[in-house]
Parts: C-alpha cells; sequence; structure tokens
C-alpha cells in the first residue's frame, strides 16, 4: 500500500489546491466531471484491467441511473437519494441478471454481449418518449435531503472531490487484498486460479455488478448536477469514451484511470477550438496513443521512470 | 485415497482415454508415464475437473468428485500444476504463490474494499508463508521479482509454491521437469521427496524416466489412451509390453 | 396477409445482403488477424460518400462506382499499414480501441471534408418499382441481392481456386504454419483489410440509392455487420452471409409486426439471445482450451 499512499496523498493534495486556482465557474465544471467520470472509469478498470474482462456497453448503466434518477425525482416526486438507490438497485439486478450468460463469453464475443447490451439500454430510453423525453431529453431537479439542496459550483465540486476519494480508497484496497489477488490472477490464468480455489465465475460476477452499481450512482449524481438529461449519456460513444479513459489512462492502474479521464474530458473543451474537427482529432489520438503506448500513460511512464532510477 | 473407475473422454472421434482404472494410495508417489499422445495430461485434466469425463469415476476418499469443477477441488484438498505454464505474468512472484493460498484467507470483495480488520493481518501472514514457500522450493532469491522477470526452471518451480500454498492433500504435478536440464531436473527430484516427506500424497506425468524410476512407489503406464501395465518401478521396467511401447533399450 | 409478408421479407433480403457484404469484411480481417475492425462501417460510408460526390462532380456513375470503391480500398490498407501492423501483437482491448479511433478518424475526414449532409445515389437502372404477388420491389433492391450474390461466388471461387485465396485461408487456420511455408503473412494481412474496405464499399454504394448515405451513416451499418458476423460465427464465411440475411429479415420483421422504433434494436436483442444459447454462434465451432 506504501506507493499507493504516496499517490492517494498527492490526489487528496490536488483536489484540496485546485478550489484555489480555479479561476471561474467553468473550470469548476471540467473539474467536476472529471472527478464523476474518474469514478466511472475507476470501476470500469476494475473490471477491464484488473479482471481482464471487456464492456462495450457501460453507458448503458450509466444511463439506468441517470435516467432512473430523472423520472423517480421529476415525475413521481421521490427523493433524490431514495431514488439515487432506487436506481443503483436496479442496476445492479440487471447487472446480476445478465452477468453469468455474458461473462462465460470471452474476447470478441463478449465484448459483443456488452455492447448489445449497451445499445439495447440507449435504444429504450431514446424510444420510450413518454417517460423519458426522449431524444429531446429531460430535465433534473436538484439533488439534496429535505429542503437542504446541493447548490453552486463549490458545493457540487466538495460532493465530487469526495466521491472520488472515496471509491479510490475503496478501489486500492480491493487490488491490496485477496479479493484484488484473485482478480488479477483471473486475467493472467483463468484456469491456474480456478484449481487454486478461485470461483471464477463469482469474481467476474461480482466486480461486474459492482463497476455497473457505481457507473450508475454517478449517472445519478451526474444527471442532478446538469439538471439535463439526453439519450447520448447511455450511448454507444459514451461507452467507448469510457473504456478509453480505461486504456489510455492505463489498465491495472487506479490513478492511470483518473489521469485518462482528466485527459480525455478535458480534450474535447480543448479541441473546440477546432470546429468540426474534433471527431478527427479524437480518432487520431485514439490511434497514436495505443499504438505507442499500448499499457496506457501510467503504466508506460512508470515504466520509463523506473528505468531512469535503475 | 485417490480412486479412478473406468474413465473414459473422447473427444470428437478421438477416444484420449479410454476405460482407465487406478487406485493410489495415501503418502505415496504415483506416477503415470506413456508416449506422446497417450493420454496422460487429459488423464490429469479429467482428474482436477478441468475436463468433463465422457464416462467412469473418480473417488476421492470414498467421495465420488467426478466432473466436479476444480475449485470444488481445491476445497478437498486437490491442488496441480500444468505442463504448459500456467503463471499469472501480470503479477510478482510472490503475489503469484499468494494465490495458492486464497481459500484460506478472506476473500470476500466487501471485505477488501473495506480493508477489514484481520484482512491486512491476514494477508502479511500470507505474504511471509509464501517467501517461505519460494525458499522451500528454491526460488527463494526471487522473492521481491515479478513473475515476467523469472526463468522458465524458476517459473516451474513457482507453480509447485502456488500449488503448495494450498496446502493440499493430493498435489498433481504435470510434466514438472519439462524443459529442465540434467541438474535441474535433480533438483526437482529432491524437491518432490521432500514434499511427499511432508505427507503429501503426489501424483505426476513424467517423460524423463530416471526420474521416475527414482522417485515412484507405483507407476502406471498408458498407450493410446488405456492402462498398459501398472506396478512397482521394478515391476514395470520388468514388463516386456511396456518395454516394446514404450522404453525401448533406454535405461 | 401473404403480401405484406413477401413485402417484408423482400425488404429484409436486400437489407442483409448489405449487412452480409459488412460481415464478410468483418470475418475476412478477423481470419487474417484475429482483430474486429470497427471501422468497418466506415469503409461502407466512405463508398457511398464518395460515389456520390464523384458522380455529382460529373463523373459517369459506373466510373464513379469504381473509383469510389478503389479509394476505400486503399483506405483500408492504409489503415492496416498504419495502425495495425505498427501495434504489432496487442492486447485485444488494444486492438479494438485502434480500430475504433480508425473509424472516427475516416469518420472525422468525412464529416470536416465532405459535410455532414445525407446523400442518395441515383438508382443504377430506373425507380419503376416491381410487383411480385401483390408486394413491391423496387429494381434497386435487385441490384443489390444480385451483386451480393455474385460477390459470394466471386469469393467461393477465390479461396477456392486461387492460389492468393488459399494462402488468405491458410493464414487464417495457422498464421505460423502459413509463414513457414513460405505465405507471406504481411502481404496477406494488408490484402485482407483491402478487399473487406472494398466488400464495404460495395455495399454502401449499393444501399445509398434506397436509404442514402452519410458521413455517420457507418456507424449503425458497421455495428449490425459485426452482429451478423457474430450470429453467424466470427470466421465462417458461409456464416457471415447466413448471419447478415438472417439479421435483415429479423429486423424487416420486427419493424412491420412488431414496432417499426425498435427495429434498431433486434440485431442487438437477437446477439445477446444467439450469444447465451449458442456462444459459438449458428456456424461456429466449440472451443476448448488445451492446458
Amino acid at each position: 500500500m506504501k506507493k499507493s499512499f504516496r499517490g492517494l496523498m498527492l490526489l487528496a493534495g490536488v483536489l484540496v489546491l485546485l478550489p484555489l486556482v480555479l479561476p471561474n465557474a467553468y473550470y469548476y465544471d471540467v473539474a467536476i466531471r472529471v472527478a464523476l467520470n474518474a469514478c466511472v472509469a475507476i470501476g470500469l478498470n476494475l473490471l477491464i484491467g484488473y479482471t481482464g474482462q471487456i464492456s462495450l456497453g457501460h453507458a448503458g448503466f450509466l444511463g439506468i441511473g441517470a435516467y432512473g434518477s430523472a423520472i423517480l425525482t421529476g415525475r413521481f416526486d421521490w427523493p433524490p437519494i431514495a431514488a439515487l438507490l432506487a436506481a443503483a438497485l436496479a442496476t445492479g439486478a440487471l447487472a446480476l441478471l445478465v452477468a453469468r450468460p455474458i461473462l462465460k463469453l470471452k474476447g470478441h464475443y463478449l465484448a459483443m454481449a456488452t455492447l448489445g447490451l449497451g445499445i439495447i439500454l440507449s435504444i429504450v430510453i431514446v424510444n420510450e418518449t413518454a417517460w423519458t423525453g426522449g431524444p429531446d431529453g429531460m430535465p433534473v431537479g436538484g439533488f439534496g435531503l429535505s429542503g437542504w439542496q446541493i447548490a453552486g459550483e463549490r458545493a457540487w465540486y466538495g460532493v465530487a472531490a469526495v466521491l472520488l476519494m472515496l471509491v479510490t480508497v475503496l478501489a486500492l484496497n480491493l487490488i491490496d487484498s485477496p479479493a484484488g489477488r484473485a482478480l488479477q490472477a483471473i486475467h493472467g490464468s483463468e484456469v491456474a486460479s480456478r484449481v487454486s480455489g478461485v470461483d471464477t465465475t463469482a469474481f467476474k460476477v461480482r466486480v461486474f455488478v459492482l463497476s455497473a452499481v457505481l457507473a450508475s450512482v454517478t449517472g445519478s449524481l451526474s444527471a442532478h448536477y446538469v439538471g439535463f438529461l439526453t439519450p447520448g449519456v447511455a450511448g454507444f460513444f459514451h461507452s467507448i469514451e469510457l473504456v478509453t479513459m480505461v486504456v489510455v489512462g492505463g489498465m491495472a492502474s487506479v490513478f492511470g484511470s483518473i489521469l485518462g479521464t482528466a485527459i480525455l474530458t478535458m480534450l474535447p473543451q480543448l479541441l473546440s477550438a477546432f470546429e468540426g474537427w474534433e471527431t478527427l482529432a479524437f480518432g487520431v489520438i485514439l490511434m497514436l496513443t495505443m499504438i505507442f503506448l499500448p499499457r496506457g500513460l501510467v503504466p508506460s511512464l512508470r515504466l520509463k521512470l523506473g528505468r531512469g532510477k535503475k | 485415497m485417490l480412486t479412478v473407475d473406468k474413465l473414459c473422454k473422447t473427444f470428437g472421434g478421438v477416444k484420449a482415454v479410454q476405460g482407465v482404472s487406478f487406485t493410489i494410495e495415501a503418502g505415496t508417489i504415483y506416477a503415470v508415464i506413456g508416449p506422446n499422445g497417450a493420454g496422460k495430461t487429459t488423464l490429469f485434466n479429467l482428474i482436477s475437473g478441468v475436463y468433463t469425463a465422457t464416462e467412469g469415476e473418480v473417488r476421492l476418499h470414498d467421495e465420488v468428485i467426478t466432473n466436479k469443477r476444480p475449485e470444488e477441488l481445491a476445497r478437498r484438498g486437490m491442488s496441480r500444476t500444468f505442463q504448459n505454464l500456467q503463471v499469472c505474468m501480470n503479477m510478482s512472484a510472490v503475489e503469484n504463490v499468494m494465490v495458492g493460498a486464497h481459500l484460506r484467507l478472506n476473500s470476500g470483495l466487501i471485505a477488501g474494499m473495506l480493508r477489514l480488520p484481520g484482512v491486512g493481518r491476514a494477508d502479511k501472514t500470507c505474504h511471509d508463508e509464501a517467501a517461505a514457500l519460494m525458499a522451500f522450493v528454491g526460488v527463494g532469491q526471487y522473492v521481491t521479482a515479478h513473475a515476467s522477470q523469472m526463468p522458465y526452471g524458476a517459473l516451474k518451480r513457482l507453480e509447485i509454491a502456488r500449488a503448495l500454498a494450498a496446502r493440499p492433500k493430493l498435489l498433481l504435478l504435470d510434466e514438472p521437469a519439462a524443459g529442465l536440464n540434467h541438474t535441474e531436473t535433480g533438483e526437482i527430484g529432491v524437491l518432490i521427496r521432500k514434499v511427499a516427506a511432508g505427507g503429501v500424497t503426489v501424483v505426476l506425468v513424467e517423460h524423463d524416466m530416471k526420474l521416475v524410476m527414482n522417485l515412484s512407489d507405483r507407476i502406471l503406464v498408458l498407450n493410446h489412451g488405456s492402462k498398459l501395465a501398472e506396478g512397482t518401478a521394478a515391476e514395470v521396467r520388468a514388463n516386456p509390453a511396456v518395454i516394446s511401447a514404450y522404453l525401448g533399450a533406454s535405461v | 396477409m401473404l403480401s405484406q409478408f413477401l413485402q417484408f421479407l423482400l425488404s429484409g433480403v436486400t437489407v442483409g445482403a448489405t449487412y452480409a457484404l459488412a460481415a464478410i469484411g468483418f470475418t475476412l480481417i478477423y481470419n487474417a488477424s484475429g482483430v474486429i475492425n470497427f471501422a468497418q462501417g466506415e469503409f461502407m460510408a466512405l463508398g457511398g460518400m464518395a460515389a456520390v460526390f464523384l458522380a455529382n462532380a460529373g463523373v459517369p456513375l459506373p466510373l464513379a462506382i469504381v473509383l469510389a470503391v478503389t479509394v476505400a480500398t486503399a483506405v483500408g490498407m492504409l489503415v492496416e499499414k498504419l495502425a495495425i501492423e505498427p501495434a504489432g501483437r496487442a492486447e485485444v482491448v488494444t486492438l479494438i480501441i485502434i480500430t475504433i479511433g480508425a473509424s472516427l478518424t475516416i469518420r472525422g475526414f468525412m464529416q470536416v471534408f465532405l459535410g455532414k449532409g445525407s446523400h442518395a445515389l441515383p438508382p443504377f437502372s430506373g425507380e419503376a418499382p416491381i410487383a411480385i404477388l401483390g408486394a413491391t420491389l423496387l429494381p434497386q433492391s435487385l441490384w443489390v441481392i444480385g451483386v451480393t450474390g455474385a460477390v459470394v461466388l466471386m469469393l467461393s471461387w477465390f479461396f477456392g481456386r486461387t492460389l492468393t485465396g488459399k494462402a488468405m485461408l491458410a493464414t487464417s487456420y495457422n498464421k505460423l504454419a502459413a509463414q513457414l511455408v513460405g505465405i507471406n503473412t504481411r502481404f496477406i494481412l494488408l490484402l485482407s483489410f483491402g478487399l473487406a474496405a472494398a466488400l464495404g464499399a460495395v455495399g454502401g454504394i449499393l444501399i445509398a440509392p434506397v436509404t442514402y448515405t452519410s458521413y455517420d451513416v457507418g456507424v449503425m451499418l458497421g455495428l449490425k455487420g459485426f452482429v451478423a458476423a457474430t450470429l453467424g460465427g466470427l470466421g465462417s464465411g458461409a456464416g457471415a452471409v447466413a448471419g447478415g440475411l438472417v439479421l435483415g429479415v429479423a429486423e424487416a420483421m420486427t419493424a412491420g409486426y412488431i414496432s417499426s422504433a425498435y427495429k434498431d434494436a433486434t440485431p442487438f436483442v437477437l446477439i445477446l439471445l444467439i450469444l447465451f444459447f449458442l456462444p459459438q454462434g449458428l456456424f461456429g465451432k466449440k472451443a476448448t482450451d488445451r492446458v
């Protein structure tokens, strides 16, 4: 835990000091989005980087959380926390239901199945206009407890930062534990883990459900923060963005996920100067990163710095 | 301790294992030999639950364990190594060995995330035990190394350390000496004796005749998926069918 | 009743033929390299768009088509040279991301240089619908089905009778063995990408008079082509064709009898069901791991 302790302190430091340097609400917005996305990315990394599975449909789970919260609070006047929990529960149940048959698949078939699941969810969201507002989207109320609401950039920043710290600590703990070792062993050699007593199916299912629920919770909070939802939040592109954050930042690296998220969330903002060229630029950056830094930024940097030290 | 009764495995048209039966006494070293393609590794995979049997039965201490999954067999004290190394190259050497102790630790996801009391302490103990096991099998110098940095011979021993970390009562070694030179093979033999001396029943598949003859209490000879002969080293060596089918003029 | 069913069937087979072409493209590349080419759909869009712009620029339609297919083929080979080859032996996830990057790049190019509008090609032989047993068939549909059929026949001749085709098959069975007998697997890989791109482009051009083409038409087409290839069993050419046709018909039936809004969900529901019950697809082989 020692090397990750340093990273944790660094993260805490950055999160605490950032408000001192952020000049205006726009930058706060970026920071909040990065923090929330990073939570999803860390969960997804546990599935992809550590356990060695793939999910090309995770935005679907995010969508369930986002739209679940929006619909329950907007149309049924549920308290936001109850809505968030209900949506998370629903996501968990769905993930549990599909996990066993899906995770029996490997490689491209697994990718295809998760892709299909994500797209079905997003199509449902687009089509059920009466509930979701369809392609035009729907507004979402604020988040709070009986009267008190989270209002303003700073408050939301606090919430997002605390959530990120929490998720980071939990993830780091997990990786350092026997469960975390079992997950990595599944990636390394499934048959070797099985003969060592690891119930590989159960573990894969659990980490799948865990990452799905985390995506849902983050989706709910994001919906309340942004105040407006469109179906794109559950779409194929968003799923790909999430996977890219994990892969570019570094698979099997919690801090890599955070860095990858930061870069990929800020990139569209930087590229908005190149009107219309965002897709092209995104594609090129993706290819270059994957070809030259296939392990992702953080592990590749670690390797280079490690060599420098020796 | 372990009884195999008319075990069969067919892959499409190939009868890999046909009606093989034998019994292994606890605390002995039992070897399975035979030419390439005789069905030795298939037999291992059947016993350890990696393959499902087409017919027949496997009993461990009178409990029928045919077609039980590998995880369940691990819980019953069975452990194994693999002919084609199955080491987790994405983990460090000592972590690989610690995976072997999985069943003895609290491996819940929630417990891990929350770092419940005891999980950390148990992990430290597990780490120390793993390091000790690495020294026991002769790769103590790689305790701080990553699996990807270790040479082939060391990795073979690492697998044995991982299998031992489970504190098994029955250990299956699939070609432990494959790819090793003369000296290394001798060292593996010494290691296997040490393990058996600790009360573990060892079953090994091997090609190296000298190793097999020196170590084994009993030997099973397979040919084309069926039992050709069974007995002590001396009996098998003298068996004319075995000599003509396999040993030839060697040894 | 029957005429309605026939109508759906015919439109299903038409669109299914396009999916089949995309699926064959996926299969070709998968067989040669184990990579799922997420840019396959973009080759279809590229073919259609290039043909439209060349035709609008005054190039006679047949020539425009040939040039468009050539452009797509070149782009396909470029993708292989610049994106796949440098990646070496990367993990599945990494390769998937690389081809996604390639697809974004190609789509981005089209977005910037060819604009966001939808375009149509003129139908190849007129618009007069043909009546069959109460259902109407557009002449363009005959082109789609006919050309696809011809392509499939040409490919089976190519793989069965020519040395290059057999070399491709050999590479897909065992790359190392193919290399050892002197097959230039690098060239085979390049060829596969080129061929897959050409097939995609042909599909995109064939369907452009019917369903229009635009810079982002490749997204759904590509995904559905992937589903079709998986349906038939990744790696099986016959499976790809079967998968494409099954998918097209299933989609049309869903749109006709159940709900046209959920038409797009059909491929994905279908693939989930297939993968749950027949993980190797309709024609794939069951895989056992050797330990």
